[in-house]
């Protein structure tokens, strides 16, 4: 009796396996998606998904969904903003659900903790919004859609300098974080550069509770601005305590205060503060109005951030090669759908649709033209926003 | 010097918390002999049932000082049900076994409540309304101090004195010292052991859901998590100051959070969560039962 339900077990198990393996062989296009849906940077995972749905949802109406006649499908991962993760994270898309290309991450250190997994793997990553330029010299798999933080740290010493008129100025960093402790390095060296220089440099660690000890470390210091490369968590988190300890300096931010909680967090203490970003809101460009409109349709009504905007051009870059690719090379195409992951075949075609993605130019995107370099980044102008009234206002654009 | 006297008064500020939540250890510890690891979580649950009262009341919105009472009020009498029925649940039933099983039986509490947080509240960080119009009040020698710091140490003080009076001068504050002398001969006066002990858990909650609120007015960010490694360090202020002495809980918060304040400021922030243990260290090391514990020599 036993027997017989053990062997009826192994059968039925036989029948479930063997119609998976029948489900998964259906040529489709997979494309994987990581970002921290949850912890303390969740609004960039949610701004990334929510761009790639706009994107899918314009590919359905459109096209129905489908590229060179396959249906796409995006598969989203959460790494909850830890990146060992993230890590995690691009190895389950890459052998368990087979993607051929990912999308991801926003924070510099996750994306730094995926690369080079898709690097040996041979799967093309789309950074929508990594800034620290070592994220894209991990290897010739992996792009970006933004500008680069030595541009970013340069701007905003120039902005400082020349724009506001301060010379004297601290920073407080998150030591644990590529990308502060990167635009820390730019911006010191550039505000050297145009004559000014860095009173203090205090630090601290993402998920920090109290920052009194340190703005009050540099409140001693009496610097004409405080600079903070940062996420938005803390970004506001630290300009309340500032207000709190009676610093009234302005405060400068960097593109990681780019979030819908920012002002929710930070609440007036904020305001007389500048950041740098993707773009404003209040920018005429017709692409990013109807980006605008659609996605005030889809949420009722909420913006988004830059962040969204950037994950929209990511996947509408994948997109447009992957039919280019269609197009072009039909035979790739379809090895590109049939194959499985580590195989010759897959590695041919992933590597052809890696060519075409290195060979963007002129892309007219939401967030600015993208021409991909040599190097795999883009080069766009950078706005400096300000922060009035509980809004983010557009105050200058910069140049590269 | 005034850079040194304001990072005092953010010690101080940072402390008092510490202080808060260490009172419920030592409470718990004098009269059960166990360490109730799930005390930080409370302080969690507190900080978001605080959250909640809020929003309830609408104290975010012209914030005024009755309503943030009452937000306190709140969060402390529910924290202290709470307390009561992780006691009875949890904890009396394994009262009579080893108390290795009751220390299990404490993280075990403990786990539960972190991550029923994050099924309950979500993984994400959710932030506190602001209570109280935030001012800054000089003090001179170029000194600052908003008034949510001071309502922090105000507030907190009252408390410690409350529970001094209580302790000290009221009956069922007298039948926690007898109880925590002997539970046996407490019982034989007549005194009903498993309310007293209830009650102790009830006033412990209550403390640490007070410092959960009071925390979250000064930082507004609040998740399921954060009640882990200020649950530790309020546990070594405790251990600090002696463990199961009252004003040594205190004395001991308050160390900690100027010990940690002043490495963030003059060495390094990387440091701030090092020196709570390594505090620790130096005092199993120099006097082991803490700075107003007396030294008791274990019957074999």
């Amino acid at each position: 009796m036993k027997l017989r339900h053990g062997l009826l077990f192994t059968a039925a198990l036989g029948a479930v396996l063997f119609a998976a393996g029948c489900a998964g062989s259906k040529d489709e296009l997979v494309i994987g998606e990581y970002g921290s849906l949850t912890g303390g940077d969740a609004t960039f995972g949610l701004s990334t998904k929510l761009g790639v749905e706009v994107a899918m949802a314009e590919l359905l109406t459109s096209k129905q969904g489908k590229i060179g006649g396959l249906p796409v499908r995006v598969v989203v991962e959460d790494d909850q903003g830890q990146a060992a993760e993230a890590a995690t994270a691009v190895q389950k898309l890459i052998n368990q659900d087979n993607v051929i290309a990912v999308i991801g991450e926003v924070a510099s250190s996750r994306s730094l903790a995926a690369a080079p997994i898709c690097q040996s793997n041979a799967v093309p990553m789309i950074s929508p919004s990594s800034t620290n330029p070592k994220v894209t010299q991990v290897g010739d798999f992996i792009f970006r859609m933004c500008f680069l933080d030595d541009f970013q740290g340069r701007s905003v010493a120039q902005f400082a300098t020349q724009n506001l008129g301060l010379k004297r100025i601290a920073i407080l960093k998150d030591v644990k974080s590529d990308y502060s402790v990167g635009l820390t390095e730019y911006f010191s060296a550039a505000l050297k550069e145009m004559g000014g220089t860095v009173v203090v440099e205090q630090a601290y660690t993402a998920g920090d509770q109290d920052f009194s000890a340190q703005l009050t470390a540099i409140k001693a210091k009496n610097p004409e601005a405080i600079y903070i490369p940062g996420y938005y968590t803390e970004a506001g988190l630290i300009g309340r305590k500032a207000r709190e300890l009676g610093i009234n300096v302005p405060l400068l931010g960097s593109d990681g205060w780019e979030s819908a909680q920012l002002l929710e967090i930070g609440g007036d203490a904020l305001n007389g503060a500048y950041y740098t970003n993707h773009w404003a809101l209040d920018m005429p460009e017709p692409k990013l109005q109807a980006f605008l409109k659609t996605v005030r349709e889809k949420t009722s009504g909420t913006d988004p951030d830059a962040i969204a905007g950037l994950a929209y051009d990511a996947a509408n870059v994948l997109f447009g090669c992957l039919e280019k690719l269609a197009a072009d090379d039909p035979a790739t195409f379809k090895a590109l759908a049939s194959s499985k992951a580590g195989t010759p075949e897959r590695k041919t075609a992933t590597t052809k649709l890696r060519d075409l993605i290195a060979q963007t130019k002129d892309y007219a995107g939401v967030t600015g033209t993208i021409t991909l370099d040599a190097n795999r980044n883009a080069s766009k102008p950078l706005v400096v926003l300000e922060i009035k009234g509980g809004k983010k206002v557009f105050n200058t654009s910069i140049n590269p | 010097m005034s850079e040194f006297l304001q990072q005092l008064v953010n010690g101080i500020t940072w402390g008092s918390v510490y202080a808060l939540i260490a009172l419920g250890y030592t409470m718990v510890y004098g009269i059960l002999r166990l360490i109730n690891f799930a005390h930080g979580d409370v302080y969690m649950l507190g900080a978001f049932i605080g959250l909640y009262a809020s929003r309830w009341f609408r104290a975010g919105e012209n914030p005024n000082p009755f309503k943030a009472l009452l937000v306190l009020l709140t969060s402390m009498v529910l924290s202290a049900l709470i307390g009561m029925i992780i006691e009875r649940l949890a904890y009396k039933p394994v009262r009579k076994s080893p108390r290795l099983s009751a220390l299990i039986t404490a993280i075990g509490v403990s786990l539960l409540l972190e991550n029923g947080g994050v099924l309950l509240f979500g993984a994400s960080p959710r932030f506190f309304p602001q209570i109280v119009a935030q001012e800054n009040i000089p003090l001179g020698l170029g000194v600052t101090i908003s008034n949510q710091q001071l309502i922090v140490i105000a507030v907190s003080f009252a408390l410690m004195v409350a529970l001094r009076w209580l302790v000290l001068h009221t009956k069922v504050g007298k039948a926690m010292q007898a109880v925590s002398h002997n539970h046996m001969a407490a019982a034989l006066m007549g005194i009903s052991v498993d309310r007293i002990i209830t009650f102790t858990f009830m006033v412990g909650s209550a403390l640490a859901a007070a410092a959960g609120v009071l925390v979250a007015l000064q930082t507004p960010k609040i998740e399921p998590y954060m009640g882990i490694l200020p649950g530790l360090k309020a546990f070594v202020a405790a251990v600090l100051g002696g463990i199961g002495n009252i004003p040594g809980a205190v004395v001991g918060g308050l160390i900690m959070g100027i010990a940690e304040v002043m490495v963030t400021g003059y060495l390094s922030p990387t440091y701030r969560d090092a020196i709570a243990f390594v505090l620790l260290i130096v005092i199993l090391l120099v006097r082991p039962a803490g700075i107003f514990g007396k030294a008791v020599a274990e019957k074999v």
